[in-house]
């Protein structure tokens, strides 16, 4: 059982890269059960690459990622599958399917995956509306009828729906205005209480940040540079993540009052 | 892995007890929720124990909860026993989200859906002509802005155009047309040979190819490939507002997108009309040469009693009516994408069967009109 693995995904070496260049070289990357683990780096770092890497969109060059204990090349189509249900990933934009409304595309995993009667599906969908924080009256509507912030909710809804142990959150609050945003903060911190998620968090916003991640990897020089607690963020003598972590923006995001005020 | 979710029932005579036991995840959902719906239900007080549950997902607090909920509305007092304090949070924010929805988007009765439809229809052709209309309007005007100022006509992208729309489409409407040409002169010869008419496939192969087929293989084909992307592109570009980007600096969508996509059709329409007549005759020779044994100076001799300048200009003379229509109906298309990307594939549909239907419309009023005034 992958109980006993306190690290839910490892990466060893990854090499990642496009034509001649390499977006990621050699990177280590220790993910802990139960966390939410902030990813930052300045754009163009590879962020996003690397969540996708480990999710097998993208093929890596060299290096082993690990999930729950396995790694992901050596299994056969149906293993991975098995895998696959066990994470749940929350696209930029939602990424949810135009053609279909938002309680149709929450019931894609469960359709696909599980046998259900349509009526225990529809309930199944309603109650992952609403723990998205999406009014009932939602439901029906079709993505465009959507703003952005309903989008990234319903997106989530579907990410999580079939109650899956890790979570990818690839810029969840990007485009969303301050208070919008901070509600989705709010909301991701919750559901990891409550369903005991593990975050893999990709994101630039020092708010988010500060509120929810446990732990805050950063992205620089195509490997992780540093990982460690905010504490440890402001300690780092990098000028990149000095640079960052000690902003205006960040004095805004309260991390500087908070420690040094 | 640990076992699937089940539960058992004990009864006596005054209460009975539900005991859940293994996993209770999203994963065993299905057949639990089959044997919970089955449930004979007692109608004295329940006990559920959770003593024995290894582990609970929002998926197994869900049935949990329907059920309590089902027995309860049943009349059935319903307690829960050695909760774990998890469990119980995760069935208490289960209850918390229980707001049933919609799942599909909202649908009158047939009938009425019936009667909106043909109503929205009508409406929608008539708005839709009146556009249309608007927009003829509109680039004319732009075009002839443009005449006056021509320092503003985008000639790179006129030129981009040409050769996308021009260049780009020369092999596939030669092939096409050369394969016509063969099967008409072949046709013709096999059906003219009991009459003792062979030689005058050249006849029938030159008026069908000039006069009718090869502008109007031209017109479809190009509606297919240029009228189609017409609509995509600009459809796209609507999708990711950059057309109403243009707007704010002051550009016209229709001066930068829609007039050099006209041009372009207007001038590479009837090159490959005349293309498509060489690569007709030529098909419809070689096949007469090879099979039919005629060679190629009786087919010139024959061909040039049948055909004169008039015979090509009465078909070339099409290709601009066809080029306006193609490339205003896939601008205009393009440019009522709204929406999503589904929007996108139902206007470039639609824009390539409009504009092959009124180009085979247009094709049949010329045929009577050439007729009429006997050309």
């Amino acid at each position: 059982m992958t109980g006993a693995v306190s690290n839910i995904i490892e990466v060893e070496g990854l090499t990642v890269g496009f034509g001649s260049v390499n977006i990621l070289e050699n990177l280590d990357l220790q993910v802990r059960e139960g966390e939410i683990l902030g990813v930052v780096g300045g754009s163009g770092t590879g962020k996003s690459v690397l969540l996708r890497s480990i999710t097998g969109l993208i093929r890596p060059r060299a290096g082993r990622i690990r999930v729950f204990g396995e790694t992901l090349d050596e299994l056969d189509s149906e293993e991975r599958s098995a895998i696959e249900q066990r994470w749940g990933v929350l696209f930029q934009d939602g990424a949810l399917f135009s053609s279909l409304t938002v309680a149709q595309n929450v019931q894609v995993p469960l359709r696909e995956h599980l046998k259900l009667p349509q009526k225990l599906m529809d309930e199944i969908a309603a109650y992952k509306i609403a723990m998205a924080g999406l009014p009932a009256d939602a439901g029906p509507k079709y993505p465009s009828e959507l703003s952005g912030g309903m989008r990234k909710r319903a997106g989530l809804a579907r990410a999580l729906a079939l109650d899956p142990e890790i979570l990818f959150l690839d810029e969840p609050t990007a485009g969303l205005d301050p208070i919008g945003a901070a509600a989705f903060d709010d909301l991701i911190g919750e559901l990891q209480q409550t369903l005991k998620l593990t975050v893999f968090l990709v994101t630039h916003d020092l708010d988010t940040l500060h509120a929810v991640c446990n732990r805050i990897a950063v992205l620089a020089e195509r490997r992780v540079l540093v990982v460690g607690t905010m504490d440890d963020m402001l300690k780092v003598d990098h000028p990149w993540v000095r640079e960052y972590f000690h902003g205006p923006r960040s004095r805004a995001a309260g991390i500087l009052v908070d420690r040094e005020g | 892995m640990a076992a699937a979710g089940e539960f058992a029932i004990e009864e006596d005579d005054a209460s009975w007890t539900l005991e859940a036991s293994g996993d209770w995840l999203m994963r065993s959902v299905g057949p639990l929720s089959a044997a919970l719906d089955d449930m004979a239900v007692r109608h004295k007080p329940l006990t559920i124990d959770l003593g024995n549950l290894a582990a609970l997902d929002t998926g197994g607090a869900w049935l949990l909860h329907r059920t309590i909920k089902r027995l309860q509305a049943e009349g059935v007092d319903v307690v829960l026993r050695n909760v774990r304090r998890d469990h119980n949070f995760l069935i208490d924010r289960v209850a918390e989200n229980d707001h049933p929805c919609q799942v599909e988007a909202e649908r009158s009765p047939a009938l009425i859906e019936l009667l909106a439809r043909v109503g929205d229809w009508a409406v929608h052709t008539v708005h839709g002509m009146r556009n249309a209309l608007g927009f003829m309007g509109l680039v004319a005007a732009t075009i002839g802005r443009l005449i006056l100022n021509p320092s503003r006509f985008r000639f790179t992208s006129f030129v981009n155009f040409m050769e996308k729309t021009g260049l780009d489409a020369l092999p596939i409407v030669g092939m096409i047309s050369f394969l016509i040409g063969m099967v008409i002169a072949y046709m013709g010869a096999v059906l003219l040979r009991p009459y003792g008419g062979e030689v005058f496939f050249a006849d029938l192969l030159g008026v069908t190819m000039l006069r009718e087929l090869a502008v109007l293989l031209s017109a479809i084909i190009v509606a297919g490939r240029s009228g189609s992307a017409f609509t995509a592109q600009i459809g796209s570009m609507k999708l990711h507002e950059e057309i109403d980007a243009m707007r704010t600096f002051g550009l016209d969508p229709i001066e930068i997108l829609v007039v050099p996509r006209l041009l372009a059709l207007l001038v590479t329409l009837p090159i490959l009309a005349f293309f498509g007549d060489l690569m007709g005759l030529m098909g419809g020779g070689l096949m007469a040469w090879i099979v039919l044994d005629t060679p190629p100076d009786l087919f010139l001799t024959r061909l040039r009693d049948a055909i004169d300048l008039s015979t090509f200009l009465v078909g070339v003379s099409r290709a601009p009516f066809f080029a306006v229509i193609i490339a205003l109906c896939g601008c205009y298309e393009g440019l009522q994408v709204k929406g999503s990307a589904e929007s996108v594939g139902y206007h470039t549909t639609k824009s390539v069967v409009e504009s092959i239907f009124l180009v085979i419309v247009t094709t049949a009023l010329f045929s009577v009109f050439y007729l009429t005034i006997d050309v």
